[in-house]
């Protein structure tokens, strides 16, 4: 399969055909007695990407598309049921069980009220992965780390002292981050770490991740079902759709000519002043269930293009014609059954948090 | 300045204020400290020594309370078949209801977090193993597991060696009737807060199950255990005092309120009624006094009823 990934930097993190099933069957008496059979909800089925070293990917997509068990595989808190995940070439169950390799691997929440201990001091939370890497020789040298730490995400060194609950949602956020940097990690999984802010901080807190990455040259794979956010943000965007991906492309040529039916969707719903008042279309049905995912391609019941191939045949991620950097998973785009150059209100994105 | 800070903070806090708010708190407060600093102090404070044999007087047994007609001013509420001060003995007794109360709560406590940590974090097999112990065990009335582990005991010991462990046997039978609730408040909190996200953020950095489960989770359960813990207080009193009454619980030489109880049962109905009902009343009393208080308490730290 060809591959977007720009070709100057050796990826961080490749992900292959990830997938991960739920059993959420009753209890085994229930089920025998009602004679049902087992279900089984696929959260993430089959998902292929990789993260070049230096930059940023994120996921998009509704609630229960997947993006957050992605991210939760990706650091091991999930096993998969199937595929693979290296990080940085080697398989992720290896570098997991060293804790030099763990160490390069941090993440952070989404819920900056249940992400930090209630009942531990922020110099301690901070200072968690430190001891348990043994990054500093002895206690001194904690202290100043935790409070050049501190500092780095705009707080101040007194803040140590405090716990959690003195601090606001976007001040937690920062000891969040905080305590992602102190292993020095050069990989950060991001679990919408900004939809619980509200949007002034949410920009502050977007500032301060870039200012990161580039002072520290860290990798990003940035969760969030926020488009304004996510442009501002990554390299690369990635689309999900009931746990696959149906479109992978630079950010740019995403925001600007998006090719999946359903990426076009989440743009046409993005609310905006100027052109308030205009008729939208409207998609219409519901995202379907994740247990009994319909044949062929998972967005064929919503979809205007559908026809009887899609109905019954996956598409796989392919580069599309017109836009080649961009990979995306439909038939009717393969066939040239869409309009690629259907105006489309993409230049408008991301004005919320630039604007601020 | 630290001490006068911890002062100033709890004057301030909101349990004080909810406290102070509650007369019936505040006056159970006041009967367990009397109940609690005279079963303490007893060795101290008490009129006279029940179980120095020298000083008893059989001449003064059946003594009535001293604001009836022939009550003697030395002994206040009257004396026992044995010539003891009641006061003393309710005292000295109370001590050991309390002793045996608190030991088999912190047993039970301990117990009963530890089996619901491991539960509720592990998940799986384990969970459900133990939980299915602690539903059995729940299915026994507390007072049958204690006369079973009390049998025991007596069966497999010889007599002298059983009087001096049987403090222990009566802690050891309550706490182990009385775990299940702990494991089960324990368990339900540990399911939430396990996947919270400061649970997950340690688990990223690979810190092991045990740690997490004592230094994180841990920390975060225990509110509603202290809760269990004051209003299980009174019942393994109350337990304890059951056994001793059916003369299966601590030895004669260390009487309970139950044991106290059980011997002023012979004279109820011979006109010595004093001998039964002070002990019961200190019982009642203390009982009374901390599940009150542990009423309050957990009304104090459930945010929905502030």
């Amino acid at each position: 399969m060809p591959d977007a990934t720009p070709r100057q930097a050796e990826p961080m993190l490749e992900v292959q055909d990830l997938a991960r099933y739920f059993d959420v069957s009753r209890p085994w008496l229930q089920r025998v007695l009602a004679g049902e059979k087992r279900r089984v909800l696929r959260a993430v089925d089959g998902v292929s990407f990789s993260i070049p070293k230096g930059t940023t990917l994120s996921l998009v997509g509704e609630s229960g598309c997947g993006k957050s068990t992605v991210a939760r595989l990706v650091v091991g808190l999930y096993r998969p049921t199937r595929g693979r995940v290296l990080f940085d070439g080697q398989d992720l169950e290896q570098a997991r069980a060293d804790a030099a390799q763990r160490r390069r691997m941090q993440m952070i929440f989404q819920d900056p009220y249940a992400s930090l201990n209630p009942r531990w001091r922020i110099r301690d939370i901070i200072a968690e992965p430190i001891r348990a890497f043994g990054l500093t020789p002895d206690k001194a040298a904690q202290t100043l780390k935790v409070q050049e730490l501190l500092t780095q995400v705009g707080l101040s060194p007194q803040d140590g002292e405090k716990y959690p609950h003195e601090f606001s949602g976007g001040q937690r956020q920062r000891i969040s981050i905080a305590r992602a940097l102190s292993s020095n990690p050069e990989f950060l999984v991001c679990d919408e770490p900004t939809s619980a802010l509200d949007v002034s901080v949410q920009a502050q807190i977007l500032n301060l991740m870039k200012d990161l990455q580039q002072r520290l040259g860290l990798t990003y794979l940035f969760i969030s079902h926020n488009l304004a956010v996510v442009r501002q943000i990554s390299d690369r965007v990635g689309v999900m759709y009931l746990g696959r991906l149906v479109e992978l492309a630079p950010a740019e040529t995403l925001f600007t000519t998006p090719r999946h039916p359903y990426t076009r969707a989440l743009m046409e719903a993005i609310p905006d002043l100027e052109m308030s008042g205009r008729q939208r279309i409207p998609v219409g049905g519901e995202v379907p269930s994740p247990i009994n995912p319909p044949p062929g391609c998972p967005f064929h019941p919503r979809c205007p293009l559908a026809n009887a191939r899609c109905r019954a045949e996956v598409p796989v991620l392919i580069p599309a014609r017109s836009t080649p950097e961009a990979l995306v998973a439909c038939h009717a785009v393969e066939e040239g059954r869409d309009q690629p150059e259907a105006p489309l209100p993409a230049q408008r994105i991301g004005t919320t948090a630039t604007a601020l | 300045m630290a001490a006068t800070n911890a002062i100033g903070r709890m004057l301030d806090s909101d349990l004080w204020w909810s406290f102070k708010r509650s007369p019936v708190t505040v006056l159970s407060a006041i009967v367990a400290l009397v109940c609690i600093g005279g079963a303490v102090l007893a060795p101290l404070i008490a009129p006279h020594d029940p179980f120095d044999l020298a000083s008893l007087q059989l001449m003064d047994a059946f003594k009535p309370p001293a604001w009836s007609a022939e009550g003697d001013l030395t002994y206040l509420l009257g004396t026992d078949d044995q010539g003891r001060d009641m006061l003393s003995a309710i005292m000295y007794g109370a001590r050991v209801s309390l002793l045996v109360g608190i030991f088999a709560t912190l047993f039970a406590t301990m117990l009963g977090v530890a089996v619901g940590l491991l539960a509720g974090y592990t998940g799986g097999l384990v969970d459900n193993v133990l939980m299915r112990v602690a539903d059995i065990q729940l299915t026994f009335p507390s007072i049958l597991v204690a006369l079973l582990v009390d049998g025991v005991v007596r069966a497999a010991l010889p007599r002298e060696v059983h009087d001096q462990i049987a403090l222990f046997v009566v802690i050891f039978a309550i706490g182990i009737s009385e775990w299940p609730k702990f494991a089960r408040t324990v368990r339900g909190s540990t399911l939430v807060e396990r996947n919270k996200e400061y649970v997950l953020a340690a688990r990223v950095i690979g810190i092991s199950r045990a740690r997490i489960m004592v230094t994180h989770v841990l920390p975060n359960v225990l509110g509603p255990v202290l809760v269990v813990a004051t209003l299980n207080l009174g019942l393994a009193i109350l337990a304890e005092a059951t056994l001793s009454f059916l003369g299966v619980g601590v030895p004669p030489t260390q009487p309970s309120l139950g044991t106290l109880i059980r011997i002023g049962n012979d004279f109820l109905m011979s006109g010595e009624w004093w001998i039964a009902i002070f002990p019961g009343l200190a019982l009642v009393a203390m009982v009374l006094s901390v599940n009150l208080l542990g009423d309050w308490l957990r009304d104090a730290l459930n945010p929905k009823l502030r």
